[in-house]
């Protein structure tokens, strides 16, 4: 693994490797332990051409727990607003000496190309490209899933996770579909015929345009939010229409089964999606997903730079 | 390919390992065994059993994973962590007793003593180990050994715990003769 582009580059091994060390590095900061002096010298730096509190703000601590030095790049106020190219300001980070680049870019594959160019020779990890992926939020996902259902061991299989909402314009959804059905999972998808994606029959989910039909038999119930800013043609009529459909409130929460979580990737719409109730239920893991995104981004860190970096391996002569 | 030692050697050493830790300790009331991953945890955990029952008490042991405080690193692959568990959930005050498989360069404890010093601050920290190779690069030494081995470089030393391998035997491998 040299970097994290995508859901699809883990093979199952290294997705619950991943967890795995995440589930250690969690036991390990609620004991004494806040800081690891692993990552020490290493440079980080978190490069967001797009708006973000929770990941930029979980990578940033992920990073400082693990005592590496991080640098935060926005790109509102940098040299980007006046034009300047990914490349370029690849080429910038590569010349202060960036060990790792987390970025975060509107455009689907920014990471792809960053990683591919040659442009730096550090780590890529993509925190979000487009309507591609976002493989982090969806480690966490799975963490937090594992976590609550399967007692934090081993695969997710036996598992049955909805997605509720705006399939076709989510990452998040992407990159939790790969993974939870690479970790045995069974997933449907549930939505307005207008927000689920074309050519969905080739992932092997299932796909149903009626929460009430599914939500008694799900495991996982992960609402995602409705992302106003890329709703520019009429998907759905209006939102009362969609919250009356497809959000989540306490008469659908009283459906569902006794053990089962709520999810949501934040930021929530309170109202539209799920309502205030639901989100703030002793069922919703919500506030839990943030906090194991810390870990599972230390876990990924660690796995990436945390040893010789590939680069190194190769100068050495030292088998992979 | 030789043995050095047998089953019934490695279960008499840590026999006499465990009084040397109550007789240096005054007992076992304030002591903290604590296995380093993977054949230390195990060692670690024969040690407080024949603890227990020479003292009849019921004493604990944890372990403690080095990992992410090695100095090497940067020399290989990522490593997957190992378990850290520390019976009662702190260090402060107790008489740690470390415990490992081959005491060989130091580095691995000069790791654990970094780490314990996150953790907290006991009273004292011991060194127990099975096997003392020689070829120190640290001014660390051991204060309870089972059986002082001198070797070369090249060769190894492995040793080998029913629990995960087919028996107890401690062999050496490489050697030239």
């Amino acid at each position: 693994m040299k970097h994290l582009l995508s859901i699809s580059d883990l093979t199952k091994d290294e997705a619950i490797e991943i967890l795995d060390t995440a589930s250690e590095l969690a036991r390990l900061s609620e004991g004494a332990v806040k800081k690891f002096p692993t990552l020490r010298g290493r440079t980080v730096v978190n490069l967001f051409f797009e708006d973000s509190t929770r990941t930029r703000i979980s990578f940033e601590a992920a990073a400082k727990r693990l005592s590496a030095d991080v640098i935060n790049f926005a790109a509102k106020g940098s040299s980007v607003s006046k034009g300047e190219s990914l490349k370029d300001t690849a080429l910038t980070l590569q010349a202060m000496g960036a060990d790792a680049v987390v970025i975060r870019h509107g455009a689907s594959g920014a990471a792809h190309q960053l990683a591919k160019q040659e442009w730096m020779k550090g780590v890529v990890i993509n925190a979000g490209d487009g309507t591609h992926e976002h493989p982090t939020q969806a480690l966490l996902d799975a963490f937090t899933i594992r976590r609550h259902l399967k007692s934090n061991q081993g695969d997710l299989s036996g598992v049955k996770v909805g997605i509720i909402g705006d399939i076709l314009h989510s990452r998040v959804a992407r990159s939790n579909i790969l993974l939870l059905k690479k970790l045995g999972a069974e997933v449907v998808l549930i939505a307005p015929p207008t927000l689920i994606p074309v050519g969905v029959s080739d992932w092997q989910v299932g796909v149903s345009y009626s929460l009430d039909d599914q939500i008694k038999s799900l495991d996982v119930v992960m609402a995602l939010r409705v992302q106003k800013e890329r709703m520019n043609d009429l998907y759905f009529a209006t939102e009362r229409e969609y919250a009356r459909g497809y959000g989540l409130n306490s008469e659908r929460m009283r459906q569902m089964k006794d053990k089962a979580i709520v999810m949501h990737p934040g930021p929530m719409n309170r109202g539209l999606e799920i309502s205030a109730e639901s989100a703030d239920s002793h069922r919703s893991v919500i506030v839990e997903q943030v906090a194991n995104g810390v870990s599972v981004r230390m876990a990924a860190l660690y796995l990436l730079l945390g040893g010789a970096t590939f680069k190194e391996l190769a100068n050495s002569g030292e088998s992979l | 390919m030789s043995v050095i030692l047998n089953g019934g050697e490695i279960s008499r050493a840590l026999r006499r390992i465990s009084h040397e830790i109550l007789e240096k300790n005054h007992g076992p009331e304030n002591l903290l065994l604590l296995g380093i991953p993977t054949r230390g945890a195990y060692l670690s955990r024969r040690i407080a059993s024949a603890i227990s029952e020479i003292e009849k008490t019921e004493l604990e042991s944890g372990t403690l994973d080095i990992t992410m405080y090695r100095d090497d690193l940067r020399l290989k692959a990522p490593r997957t962590l190992l378990p850290t568990s520390i019976p009662g959930g702190s260090i402060d005050g107790k008489d740690v007793v470390l415990i490992d498989d081959v005491f060989y360069s130091g580095r691995t404890i000069r790791a654990a003593l970094d780490s314990l010093n996150e953790l907290g601050r006991p009273k004292s920290v011991q060194l127990a180990v099975l096997i003392d190779r020689g070829h120190r690069e640290l001014p660390i030494r051991a204060d309870f050994v089972g059986k002082n081995i001198p070797t070369a470089k090249e060769e190894s030393v492995r040793v080998h715990l029913s629990e995960i391998d087919p028996l107890d035997e401690v062999i050496i491998e490489g050697r030239t003769k």
